[in-house]
């Protein structure tokens, strides 16, 4: 069982780690920290976020992505609101929850959710 | 049902695999095309592999045993009738065990909810199973760093029981105008 989906995660693990290794190779930090770094504010928090709610990475595997995210130059803030709506937000599992949860529950849910991402990111950029 | 479940673990997988072909083809002609890079893109790669590596086997044993220590009838028996705090802490609890993607909570919440559980619980419940699990915070730690993790999980605890209290408020405040609109007819659903 463990074993199994050890194999099963494993394309994406390998998927994920070439990714970070020809985005720390090939991009430059000052690129990046433009976009979603200390200096991109509001805007480079939202862009992440809504990467993250959109995306469908196995939570696992996005710690090691954000953490590349911060090697680069990202901001604590972005990094954070790209993990938390990544893990809480599912736009691919949103129509199973509606179905079995009921429209309004799966939308206010995701939707609050979205929010409070945001929210946690700022304060975690503060604290941080 | 399960037959079917494992039909869509093979596409999924397929799916992974030929990405992982793309991935793979890309990195090797950027790599031919410019050579320099072929050292710091791989020893990259290879760092995080072995990072993940060293944690991956103990993370998926740990939610292979829990999945069969904790079963789905327990969660709903124990949450479908504990309300107020205690309530709240049991979902957070329930929903951190290290067992399986957010998926397989949703008709547990829909069983919980028709056995009458509070939304509130059923809101953190799903968000605890989403970004609160243990292996997660394992593995969270091990790469953004304990001040990260800790900082990021007491916030999302914090924000989740609110989000919960909220989302019950409007749900609960919307069936009773709708109710009202319907002529107190039982709303099915929520």
């Amino acid at each position: 069982m463990a074993l199994k989906s050890c194999i099963r995660i494993l394309p994406i693990v390998l998927v994920i780690i070439i990714f970070i290794g020809l985005l720390l190779g090939f991009v430059p930090p000052d690129k990046i920290s433009r976009v979603i770094g200390e200096q991109s504010g509001f805007g480079g928090v939202v862009i992440t976020a809504v990467l993250g709610a959109v995306l469908h990475i196995p939570s696992l595997i996005s710690f090691p992505l954000a953490a590349s995210f911060l090697t680069v130059g990202a901001s604590v803030a972005t990094t954070a609101a790209f993990i938390t709506t990544l893990t809480m937000i599912g736009t691919v599992t949103l129509p199973l929850e509606i179905k079995e949860l009921g429209r309004k529950f799966a939308l206010l849910r995701n939707g609050i959710s979205f929010i409070i991402a945001i929210i946690i990111a700022f304060i975690m950029g503060m604290i941080l | 049902m399960n037959k079917d479940k494992t039909k869509k673990q093979k596409k999924g997988m397929l799916r992974d695999l030929i990405l992982l072909g793309i991935f793979s083809c890309v990195m090797i002609i950027l790599l031919l095309v410019f050579p320099n890079k072929q050292e710091p893109v791989i020893k990259t790669s290879w760092d995080f592999f072995v990072e993940m590596i060293a944690i991956l086997p103990a993370v998926m044993i740990l939610m292979g045993l829990f999945s069969v220590w904790v079963s789905k009838e327990t969660v709903v028996k124990y949450l479908g009738k504990k309300s107020g705090l205690k309530g709240m802490f049991l979902s957070i609890l329930f929903g951190a065990l290290p067992t399986g993607p957010l998926y397989v909570a949703f008709p547990m919440a829909s069983t919980m909810i028709k056995k009458g559980a509070r939304i509130s619980n059923i809101i953190i419940f799903l968000s605890a199973w989403a970004c609160i699990k243990i292996p997660q915070e394992m593995v969270e730690m091990r790469f953004l760093g304990l001040k990260f993790m800790a900082s990021r999980l007491l916030l999302t605890i914090i924000f989740v029981f609110l989000m919960g209290l909220l989302v019950e408020r409007i749900i609960e405040w919307s069936d009773r105008k709708n109710s009202k609109l319907e002529g107190g007819k039982i709303n099915a659903g929520i």
